[in-house]
């Protein structure tokens, strides 16, 4: 399995490591039913059989969380994008020496 | 169908072996059931025959979507043992063990079990302590279990590269009743005894979803029609979310593919399962020669049934790690199941919050070694509307109320890399 990493182009799934779903996300810890929330989010899983969209980490690339589009049914990958869109002010992606 | 016994083999060798029939029935499914058991592998096939014969529900059907052996029953990597520690999985994991050791005569079939001895190496002090401390835990609860030194596991495995640089072996926990089944023979030898007892087996028979009552569920729609039944009980593993999705349940489960693997026949080299303590690696040799061999699932949600390289080079780097001789050896064939992990490691088999359904699942990488307790409590379970107390802890609300059996059966993301 090769992994399009957006930044590192196609790479070994080798150098990744995986997270899971990547459609759940972590609730507030101060909203009402936060409990219930956290719940679902720590344990319940659609678990599909067919597309999913998954967290990997580029460990030994570009140390980006990536979100794969992956067949669950053929190992087929039809996409990734990075976690986390980079900012819009660049400002904070300064990089000084 | 005869009774198989050596006088049913003598008898066969006098008529040229034409007096053998089918193992059991190609049954087809009537319109209505007390109990449908969804899955035609070792734990449905064992939960049907446990209804008929502890239970006396005999009005029974097995749905398989393919045909029986055909999912994770042929594709494990067929130990059987009970050495766990905590109290909510050694009592279940032993009480398996038990009818293991009963299991053919009860079936009238020859499931090749065979007690040679699993043996968990030790790489460290704490690492001893550990295994002490289960091996207490297993007495404490009816199994057996020795603390092995350095010598007495060298006296069992000389072929161990004791000196490994990084995970020297120190010694090992052995349980001499573990050991290794036929995994094909479990399977038909359940499909047989449940046919005889007069539960209908029917293969080629996928559910594609479910008749409800409001709540309730009160049948199956396959593809061979649907069937009505008082109980429905899912034993489908790495399948379960498939089917729980067409009830809006989503499951603490994600499925995952576990790969297995064969060497070409040796002669007679591995006494017994061993597994490595400093990776995740186990090995046996089967009757045929073949070294059989595991480790760590690929790591990612998977119903492919088959894995990729970096998990192949994994597990053969740690088995040249332990037992470096393997080196020399050429794998003959290797192949993936779909495991269905549980968040915890640890399975459920309890009722659901749907009357009329009933959920086995979330078995991990130890679904072959419960098959017979997995069936006979699943069967209690479905019988009496409660579990027993074998299966007391293994309940699917745990996940919510906090009440995790956290053994180190390790779940779907066990964080390690
Ligand atoms: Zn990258």
């Amino acid at each position: 399995m090769r992994i399009p990493c957006p930044y590192c182009g196609l790479r070994d799934a080798h150098e990744f490591s995986y997270l899971g779903d990547a459609t759940v996300s972590r609730p507030a810890p101060d909203m009402p039913d936060a409990q219930e929330a956290f719940f679902h989010y720590v344990y319940l899983r659609e678990n599909p059989a067919g597309a999913h969209e998954e967290l990997w980490y580029h460990a030994a690339g570009c140390r980006q969380w990536l979100v794969v589009s992956r067949d669950t049914r053929t190992h087929e990958i039809s996409g990734a994008s990075f976690a986390r869109a980079p900012k819009a002010d660049a400002s904070h992606a300064e990089v000084k020496p | 169908m005869s009774h198989y016994s050596v006088l049913s083999i003598i008898a066969n060798a006098f008529n040229g072996q034409k007096g053998w029939t089918p193992a059991w029935r190609d049954a087809a499914p009537k319109p209505v059931y007390d109990v449908i058991v969804v899955g035609g592998g070792g734990h449905g096939l064992a939960t049907a025959y446990y209804l008929a014969k502890e239970h006396g529900i005999r009005n029974v059907a097995v749905l398989e979507k393919g045909h029986v052996g055909s999912g994770n029953a042929g594709r494990n990597t067929t130990i059987i043992r009970s050495n766990y520690l905590l109290p909510g999985n050694e009592p279940f994991y032993e009480w398996s063990m038990k009818l293991w050791e009963g299991l053919e005569q009860d079936l009238n079939y020859n499931a090749m079990v065979s007690q040679r001895g699993v043996l968990n190496l030790y790489h460290s002090d704490a690492q001893r302590d550990a295994y002490a401390r289960r091996g207490n835990a297993m007495r404490l609860n009816g199994a057996d279990s020795e603390l092995l030194d350095r010598d007495q596991v060298r006296e069992m495995a000389p072929f161990l590269n004791f000196d490994q640089s990084r995970f020297p072996i120190q010694g090992g926990l052995l349980q001499k009743r573990g050991g290794t089944a036929r995994h094909d023979a479990v399977v038909w030898g359940y499909a047989r005894a449940a046919d005889r007892l007069g539960v209908d087996i029917i293969q080629n028979c996928e559910v594609t979803g479910f008749i409800r009552t409001g709540d309730a569920v009160v049948g199956v729609e396959t593809t061979r029609g649907p069937i009505r039944a008082g109980k429905v009980g899912l034993a489908v593993a790495g399948s379960t979310s498939r089917l729980t999705r067409l009830l809006d349940m989503r499951l603490p489960i994600e499925s995952h593919v576990l790969q297995a693997f064969v060497s070409e026949g040796l002669k007679p080299l591995v006494p017994g399962v061993i597994t490595f303590g400093a990776g995740h690696f186990y090995i046996s040799q089967s009757d045929k020669g073949g070294l059989v061999f595991g480790g760590d699932i690929d790591g990612y949600n998977s119903y492919a049934q088959r894995g990729n390289l970096p998990v192949i080079e994994d597990v053969c780097e740690a088995g040249m790690a332990l037992f470096p001789r393997i080196g020399r050896l050429r794998i003959l064939r290797h192949w993936g199941g779909i495991m269905d992990m549980s968040m915890d490691g640890s399975p459920i088999i309890d009722k659901t919050h749907l009357p009329g359904l009933y959920l086995n699942a979330g078995w991990c990488y130890g679904g072959f070694k419960a098959t017979p307790a997995s069936g006979w409590c699943f069967a209690h379970t479905l019988a009496k509307d409660a579990p027993h107390a074998f299966n007391a802890a293994f309940r699917l609300d745990r996940f919510r109320s906090g009440h995790l059996i956290d053994e180190k059966g390790v779940g779907a993301q066990p964080n390690l890399h």
